[in-house]
């Protein structure tokens, strides 16, 4: 393999090789070997433990344990017959599930997976170390609302409409205090690059949730607004809205919403673990007695991957726990809890983070 | 009969309402009820039920056969509370008839219906906690469920619609072990209770959306007619075991479950008590279940006197069911009139979600706790 990858840079010229081929073949790695069947395997694990927290199985037919489960959802769901109703706005309804699921994917193109790799030539386990990471994290998470209002909206349904309003509000509220609380890590890094961001965790030898918790709680909590899970699934809960924004869709059209929250739901996560806990650092990695955690004898770039996908596995089974345990909100209780408690909330730790930043 | 015609009025910003029906093909309203809501953004402004979708003239077929063939319409009614309905029917007859039934019959009439109460209380919790958004109780309230459904199972075979008892008696002695099964359930059962509780009751989510909503005062209740747990939650113990006391529940001891608020909140509270109470009474019952035969004497054809009437009403799970049965010297029911909790406490749904928002619309029909079997007939 690495054999070939240098046969291919030779072929096309170093400059052409870094430039795009090798961004496209992560692109592509990331993507069919990555993303899409940790969302699909994804949902197997949330009906399998969601099925351990309510007394019953999970799915157990398709294969040995329900492992083959994913696959026939998604055949299932791609031979569907995909209806646009009559009344809909054609573009508009089509768009809809795209713009959902393409800024969740276009995120993950930021995300370190693992360290950046020593020696030139050797790849590292993120695709693009942009300077303005963060910022550009906030920004593209904002469009996929866009995706759940037009949706929502094109429909032409009147649940349909309700659960694209519940989302605009929803979101647009919910974003303000994830943003904000993404300011207490990025103060004490001063850097936006979340390759940055992750190396001053280990160079000051403490993951950024001990300081900044109330940041960390904060973001968790509308981050799981954001994704639209339990307990704020509003938009599309199912007892009050039908189905909410996607009531109408069928088929691909609507799995196309699924994976849109799914892929929100590791997003979320990534990012959390990223800035707080410290993305592919092994825990204590300063303390001599537990130097085994950095699981030397495997490459370094395999061994930061282990430690990420553990931390990310954590926050996805709270999100799955919270669906087993929590009611839903109402919509106003829930815009009360964003502007009255978490903003202010944010701007206080902002504040007393710049404070404490410019004494010590 | 059609809601009123209105046009749609202005709100406050200039903007117009928004008609929404809701249902009958909607997760959340049990079944077939339609309500044509008139929504202010997700505010309700007025709401109008519409029901008959589950008309099946169940009160005209009692008229076409005898007085025996008829219990299985009342299984057909509540159709997850068979043996409170099928009591409500075969009291009304016996009333009608002048039958006595046995004390043995009596205590098995008892333990049948308190354990129906349960397990309807269970499928209330379990779809009202799912309407709320919590998934979770509606798996380990069908947990228990099943274990009452197997105990009628082995008492009749059926295990919903259970045609468990006829006028004049028990069709069937409770089968060798039955006595121990139950034993071992209603002793499991309040840990059970516990269980649902502790998901629900102090959770933070589950009080912002239950209490305080769907407010129904005690003088509404009482002008509406509504009756059952949705009344006692309003503060009035008003409870047919105590006030007119039937079969074995002069014998037992328990607490009619009564809360002062007459919100969701405290009908929620209302019915978890009362599948405690119903816990003790079947201990007690089973305690105390008398020997001897089950079926009083009776005539092969059971016919009614001419021109007679009898009105006969039982503490069912949802509230206050009774038949009113015109008896003309056949052996069929001249007329048959049911009184039916359901249709009763439905009505006052309106009053309930004026002004509430579409949300809180889910949590008061699951509160009210409507069976449109019963509602349509």
């Amino acid at each position: 393999m690495p054999g070939l990858l240098e046969a291919l840079r030779d072929a096309v010229g170093p400059a052409l090789f870094y430039g795009a081929v090798s961004p496209v073949l992560k692109i592509a790695v990331l993507l069919f070997l990555g993303v899409l069947p940790l969302i699909s395997y994804l949902t197997l694990a949330e009906r399998k433990i969601l099925g351990f927290l309510q007394v019953r199985t999970g799915p157990n037919r398709v294969g040995p344990w329900g492992l083959l489960q994913p696959i026939a959802d998604v055949l299932k769901l791609l031979v569907k017959e995909d209806v646009i109703p009559n009344q809909a706005v054609r573009w508009a309804f089509v768009l809809g599930p795209c713009l959902v699921v393409a800024p969740a994917f276009i995120i993950l193109g930021v995300i370190p997976f693992g360290p950046p790799s020593g020696s030139e030539g050797a790849p590292s386990l993120f695709i693009a170390d942009v300077n303005v990471a963060l910022l550009f994290v906030i920004a593209t998470a904002t469009i996929g609302v866009y995706g759940l209002i037009i949706g929502g909206w094109a429909s032409n349904s009147k649940f349909s409409l309700l659960g694209g309003l519940r989302s605009a509000a929803q979101m647009i509220s919910y974003e303000v205090p994830q943003g904000l609380a993404l300011v207490g890590p990025l103060l004490l890094a001063g850097s936006m690059s979340l390759v940055d961001i992750v190396e001053v965790q280990r160079d000051g030898r403490l993951w950024f949730f001990v300081p900044q918790f109330v940041a960390f709680f904060i973001y968790m909590v509308a981050g799981v607004a954001e994704s639209n899970r339990n307990p704020f699934d509003l938009p599309e809960a199912e007892s009050e809205l039908v189905a909410g924004y996607h009531t109408e869709y069928s088929g691909m059209r609507f799995a196309l919403f699924f994976l849109g929250e799914y892929a929100n739901m590791i997003v979320v996560s990534a990012v959390a673990v990223t800035l707080f806990l410290g993305g592919w650092l092994p825990p204590f990695p300063s303390v001599e007695a537990l130097s085994f955690l950095h699981l030397s004898f495997l490459p370094a770039g395999l061994a930061g991957l282990l430690w990420f996908s553990a931390k990310l596995s954590v926050f996805l089974f709270v999100y799955i726990w919270f669906r087993g345990t929590f009611p839903r909100y109402r919509f106003d209780q829930l815009m009360d809890l964003g502007w009255k408690w978490l903003i202010p909330l944010a701007l206080a730790n902002i504040l007393l983070t710049g404070l404490l930043k410019l004494l010590t | 009969m059609e809601p009123p015609q209105t046009s749609p009025r202005q709100t406050l910003l200039g903007l117009e309402e928004m008609e929404l029906n809701f249902g009958p093909q909607h997760p959340s309203t049990h079944g077939v009820l339609r309500l044509k809501l008139r929504v202010d953004g997700e505010r309700i402004v007025d709401c109008y039920p519409i029901i008959g979708y589950l008309h099946r003239g169940t009160e005209k077929l009692f008229e076409l056969h005898p007085f025996f063939q008829n219990v299985p319409h009342t299984d057909r009614m509540d159709y997850v509370a068979a043996a409170t309905n099928n009591l409500a029917y075969v009291g009304a007859v016996e009333k009608l008839c002048g039958l006595v039934v046995p004390p043995r019959a009596r205590y098995i009439r008892t333990l049948l219906s308190e354990l129906q109460r349960i397990s309807s209380h269970l499928l209330w919790l379990a779809t009202h906690a799912i309407d709320i958004g919590a998934m979770t109780p509606f798996f380990y309230t069908f947990r228990e469920r099943e274990l009452i459904l197997d105990l009628f199972e082995q008492y009749c075979g059926a295990r919903l619609t259970l045609n468990c008892m006829r006028p004049g008696g028990q069709p069937y002695d409770l089968p060798a072990g039955w006595v121990e099964l139950c034993r071992e359930f209603v002793e499991d059962f309040p840990s059970k209770v516990d269980e649902y509780e502790g998901l629900l009751t102090e959770n933070r989510i589950w009080k912002k959306r239950t209490v305080g909503v769907g407010v129904l005062s005690a003088e509404t209740a009482l002008e509406y007619g509504v009756t059952g747990p949705m009344l006692r939650g309003s503060g009035v113990a008003w409870d047919l075991r105590k006030a007119e006391p039937y079969d074995a529940y002069p014998e037992v001891e328990f607490d009619i479950a009564v809360r002062h608020n007459g919100d969701t909140y405290d009908r929620y509270l209302v019915r978890m008590d009362e599948m405690r109470q119903a816990a003790r009474i079947i201990t007690q019952c089973l305690d105390q279940l008398p020997e001897g035969p089950i079926m009083a004497k009776r005539p092969r054809v059971l016919k009614a006197p001419k021109a007679s009437e009898a009105y006969y009403a039982i503490e069912g799970p949802k509230g206050e069911i009774g038949f009113y049965i015109v008896g003309d010297g056949t052996p069929n029911p001249h007329r048959c009139r049911v009184r039916p909790p359901s249709f009763m406490n439905l009505q006052v749904l309106p009053e309930m979600v004026r002004g509430d928002l579409v949300s809180d619309l889910v949590a008061v029909i699951g509160t009210t706790d409507i069976v449109l079997g019963e509602v349509d007939r």
